[in-house]
């Protein structure tokens, strides 16, 4: 590699860096992507074989214009599901994105591996074992993010457990690194293709043996875990094809991944453990009775929500998925500019796994245009809900259940929750009395100070709109 | 093998670490979306063996790859643009 070639490669880290570190801001968070882009662009430009001459030096051959065509199909592919993809669908979209990278890692390993496997040279132990970690990683997080996509979109969302799950699939990873192992040291052996297909198989099995037992509420964290796996397996590529810019890209990915899924696990007060292997949703729907809740519902009508919002000093409205669902948030952000025009301070309470994925709730406000400085994190807003008049919670559920505080039996127990039963008043919009996501009896519906609001979301919204302009 | 690029390996696990440790939750979904797009430079690798495709299944393979790698790395910068450009302060 030249010493320029290097500089560049340098800068691209550097890029790659900043891109990142861009994006754990507001303020920066677009242009850190569009920095990160310009990286890849310039690396791209300045790609080497492994020989250390440039790709793009060679004569053009059949290869080239596959690869044209490839990349555009690609493109083409990317593009629609990028601006054609509802925002309440991202969550998926980001599952599917990761599926295919984690394919391609795994495909780029095969293929190197059976090509240096089998050339005059060899390969050695250490380039083996890169390749074949990245095969392994790749394809169970290929398999791994479809199911993750599957189950999003609701299919088999509940979580399919067996006896014995855990130990099957700790047999199937044995014999998968067993292959691995003797794979790694026998390369170009009489077995070893059909050792390879046989590991490639069992690896794309795994993945979805090992996503299948978890609930449909916890894919957010299995997909920022694949996330994470796919950026390994791309720095594990990187060493085998010695291709500076693939190891660092995919050495941040998988880093920061793992630190993400270690966060939101910790906003959810549950250890990673816990979620990949202990098949949550299927221990809370055994208890969806509504043991130890005391109290009725009360129902209160919209005229009535209206007066309460349009005298109230301080108004703080927790958003759910089921306001998205409802396509609800331009109507949410219609009915907070009306408040703020009779001078009700209003804020949006965020909880960390609104949605259904930490940050998904920000995400679909600001596609209404709430502005973000509006939106509270739940550590921000806890300390003062005694201090507010109405709460107003849309379509949220879990994330408002007092069970996380009071009853040590509810699977939610120890979960943070946003204290919406701290208020004066609690106005809780709902379509029904159903159980939420996870399946748990919801104990703020039965206190002395909530009233129910039933009916879509956002016909209730309209008319609170309505309402409140008319009072 | 070049112990350097363990070197590198090493340290860009810590920068990885430390980039993103005071990141709001707020902004983790278009962080996942943005981190899952640099992967996508997976597709450089796709391009290095469908370059060096002897045979027609390394072709094929290769192109999938390729095919993967490009939908991977467009798409997901294009769409966490997308988000991003939502978020906007209040006038």
């Amino acid at each position: 590699m030249s010493s320029t070639i290097a500089f560049i490669i340098i800068g691209v880290s550097v890029l790659f860096i900043l891109g990142i570190k861009f994006l754990s801001s507001p303020k920066t968070a677009r242009t850190g992507n569009l920095v990160a882009a310009a990286g890849m662009l310039i690396a791209l430009g300045v790609l080497l074989k492994t020989d250390g001459t440039s790709v793009w030096a060679h004569g053009w051959s059949f290869n080239y214009t596959l690869i044209v065509i490839g990349t555009l199909i690609g493109l083409i592919i990317g593009a629609i599901g990028a601006y054609s993809v509802k925002m309440t669908s991202m969550p998926q979209m980001v599952a599917l994105f990761n599926g295919l990278g984690g394919g391609a890692a795994a495909l780029v390993a095969s293929l190197e591996f059976q090509r240096g496997a089998h050339s005059l040279e060899g390969i050695t132990a250490f380039i083996a074992g890169s390749m074949l970690f990245a095969t392994l990683i790749g394809s169970l997080s290929f398999s791994g993010s479809i199911i993750a996509y599957l189950k999003l979109e609701g299919k088999f969302e509940k979580p399919m457990t067996f006896p014995g799950q855990n130990i099957l699939n700790g047999l199937i990873l044995l014999v998968i690194l067993g292959l691995c192992g003797f794979l790694t040291f026998n390369a170009s052996g009489g077995n070893a293709t059909t050792a390879f297909i046989v590991m490639f198989s069992l690896a794309l099995f795994f993945g979805v043996a090992m996503v299948m037992p978890i609930g449909g509420a916890d894919m957010p964290v299995v997909i920022s875990l694949l996330n994470s796996f796919t950026g390994l397996a791309v720095a594990a590529d990187g060493f085998a094809i010695n291709n500076l810019a693939m190891v660092v890209a995919g050495t941040l990915v998988g880093s920061s991944g793992t630190l993400l899924t270690l966060l939101m696990c910790k906003a959810m007060n549950r250890p990673v453990t816990n979620v990949l292997f202990g098949a949550f949703g299927s221990s809370g729907a055994a208890q969806t009775g509504a043991a130890g809740v005391v109290g009725t519902v009360k129902p209160i009508q919209a005229d009535e929500v209206a007066l309460l919002l349009a005298y109230a000093q301080r108004v703080v409205v927790v958003p759910g998925y089921g306001m998205a669902v409802a396509q609800a948030q331009h109507s949410v952000r219609e009915l907070t500019e009306e408040l703020g025009k009779r001078g009700v301070e209003v804020q949006f309470a965020i909880h960390p796994v609104a949605g259904r994925m930490p940050g998904h709730m920000n995400v679909l406000l600001a596609e209404a245009n709430v502005p973000y400085d509006q939106l509270v994190e739940m550590e921000a807003i806890n300390p003062s809900m005694d201090r507010v008049d109405v709460c107003l919670v849309i379509g949220a559920n879990d994330v408002v259940n007092p069970a996380a505080r009071e009853d040590k039996s509810s699977p939610i127990y120890g979960m943070p929750i946003i204290d919406a039963d701290h208020c004066k008043t609690t106005i809780v919009m709902k379509r029904s009395m159903a159980a939420g996501f996870a399946g748990i009896e919801n104990h703020l519906f039965y206190k002395d100070n909530t009233r129910m609001l039933f009916g879509d979301a956002k016909a209730s919204l309209n008319a609170l709109v309505a309402a409140v302009k008319a009072s | 093998m070049d112990t350097n690029v363990l070197f590198i390996f090493i340290l860009a696990v810590f920068v990885g670490f430390e980039v993103i440790s005071k990141v709001p939750s707020m902004l983790h979904t278009p962080l996942m979306s943005g981190t899952n797009a640099i992967h996508g430079i997976i597709l450089f690798g796709g391009i290095l063996v469908l370059a060096d495709a002897a045979t027609p299944l390394a072709q094929a393979l290769g192109f999938v790859a390729v095919i993967f790698g490009s939908a991977n790395v467009f798409g997901g910068f294009m769409v966490t643009d997308r988000m991003l450009q939502m978020f906007k302060k209040k006038k």
